[in-house]
């Protein structure tokens, strides 16, 4: 079986309590330490084959959060993974130590590479390094895929402390309005997401997965469970759904019942069937 | 095939995603009134709002229902973009999946109800005059073969630019009901504070999960799909 989870961002279980419950884990919004009202409108763009999106972390803030939702989110019923961000090493710890006092609090997951907001000044391994200090909880890094080798970074977190990966964020695009040629998002790039991620995610996965010895959740254009076959077959544990959510609020059930025709032995033997074919072919380019 | 049940619980009234057969499509003018069976849909209040599969585009566009006849709903659609072009292009024996009925619609409890609409603002328009049992309205569009879509209200007071829609409004207007472009509806609301505005925007899902509605309300950002579309500042 495949555990399946949402893309932090992409669901919000407090408005549709019905869909976080047919996951086998909820990811949250990302939580900062202070409030953020967010970008300004208009904040999302379709394009080709993806979409564009400039929330900008929209979030009530720590403080609130752990008050005002937690306890909601508590009574779904499945495991609740908060999404963490900021702006500085000490930001990440903060909001870390704060969540450690939760047991409600199953994972958190480190979004380290935000493409709608400043990025904190310090290396995604050194602000593993500072919330791993404060918590005990299972850590999971969000890599960005616009790195020049994120197999390298995979080994940097896993060296901090991260005990998983979550890959891979969105990557920063752009589109214009056909008529104005001016960028359709208020604040111009994006980051982008869906179909045309699929690709790209299933890179970095199989990539990470030769580097670190650390459990992936897989996402980037999931959008059926041939899809999610593909991300176990090149390294990915569980997969999580994005922007599919969105024209398919059933996406958890449908993807479910698609890989439910499957036996366990089968999935399994999936798993790094994807990385063995690529190893092959470069030992027979070489 | 999903047969894991059609309804999908939001937190509130239930709204359905279901897939919906094409009865067919007729053009209003530049406009196109794309008619689907109904399914087990509910038609929902005039002003709620519906998320339509596009065919071949990665999001459902967001549209109000026109009109609901017997077993069918009916959405009216100006094909600007590849999403609304794609769903004009519809034919009869296609299918599409559709989530509804979302958002909050029109306070129907209104004693002298007057009918504001400028362009593709039109579209709830026959659906709200129908559930209010007959309304006055003026229309505003921006050319005569815009204002061919005024026979979907045959009653109307219709002005085509340069004048202006707000140019009809009376000097006691009642209860407005509007619905059209962003300058139109600030400059209803200018001149009519307590009118229900029905706003649009880009939306993702229209369920609340993509925050990528928001529109800005009492110094805060609001999610449209789920605060709105229809807006109406205290009275």
């Amino acid at each position: 079986m495949i555990p399946i989870l949402n893309a932090s961002g992409c669901l919000d279980a407090l408005t549709a309590p019905g869909i976080a419950q047919r996951l086998d884990a909820f990811v949250t919004k990302t939580v900062t330490p202070l409030p953020r009202e967010g970008n300004p409108p208009p904040r999302i763009a379709e394009t080709d084959a993806g979409m564009l999106n400039s929330i900008g972390l929209q979030n009530p803030g720590i403080e609130a959060f752990v008050r005002d939702n937690l306890p909601r989110l508590a009574t779904l019923g499945v495991p609740v993974w908060v999404s963490v961000g900021g702006f500085s090493a000490a930001d990440y710890a903060d909001v870390c130590a704060q969540l450690d006092d939760y047991d409600d609090v199953a994972t958190i997951e480190l979004n380290l590479s935000c493409p709608n907001v400043e990025e904190a000044p310090e290396t995604a391994a050194e602000l593993v390094a500072a919330a791993r200090q404060p918590t005990t909880k299972p850590l999971y890094a969000k890599l960005s895929p616009a790195t020049w080798d994120i197999a390298e970074s995979a080994r940097a977190v896993a060296a901090a402390g991260a005990d998983g990966l979550s890959l891979i964020n969105t990557i920063r695009g752009l589109e214009l309005d056909a008529v104005s040629r001016r960028p359709k998002l208020a604040r111009g790039a994006g980051g982008y997401s869906g179909p045309a991620l699929r690709p790209i995610a299933l890179a970095c996965v199989h990539a990470c997965a030769d580097a670190v010895d650390l459990p992936i959740v897989g996402m980037g254009g999931v959008a059926s469970g041939a899809d999610a076959h593909d991300f176990v077959a090149v390294g990915a544990s569980s997969v999580a759904l994005g922007t599919i959510l969105f024209s398919d609020p059933q996406a958890p059930e449908r993807i479910r019942a698609e890989l439910g025709a499957d036996e366990p032995a089968a999935t399994d033997s999936l798993r790094g069937l994807g990385r063995e074919s690529a190893t092959a072919a470069k030992l027979s380019a070489d | 095939m999903n047969r894991a049940g059609d309804t999908v619980s939001l937190g509130g009234p239930e709204a359905r995603r279901q897939l919906l057969h094409v009865v067919g499509t007729e053009p209003v003018g530049p406009y196109t009134l794309v008619r689907l069976d109904r399914g087990r849909l509910d038609p929902g209040v005039p002003g709620q709002f519906f998320m339509l599969e596009a065919p071949g585009r990665v999001l459902p566009r967001p549209m109000s229902l026109c009109r609901a006849p017997d077993c069918e709903l009916a959405f009216l659609l100006d094909p600007i973009g590849p999403g609304t072009r794609a769903l004009c292009a519809l034919e009869p024996g296609q299918s599409i999946h559709v989530l509804g009925p979302l958002g909050n619609g029109f306070d129907l409890s209104v004693e002298r109800p007057l009918l504001v609409a400028g362009g593709i603002g039109i579209a709830p328009m026959p659906y709200l005059a129908h559930a209010l049992g007959g309304a006055p309205a003026i229309l505003g569009f921006r050319s005569d073969r815009h204002a061919e879509a005024a026979r979907l209200l045959p009653d109307a007071e219709v002005v085509v630019e340069p004048r202006l829609v707000t140019e009809l409004l009376p000097e006691d207007p009642g209860d407005v009901l509007a619905c059209g472009p962003e300058a139109m509806l600030d400059a209803v609301r200018a001149r009519v504070p307590t009118a229900q505005l029905a706003w649009e925007a880009p939306m993702a899902c229209g369920y609340g999960a993509c925050y990528g509605c928001v529109v800005e309300r009492d110094g805060r950002y609001v999610r449209l799909c789920i605060e709105g579309p229809v807006l109406q500042d205290a009275a």
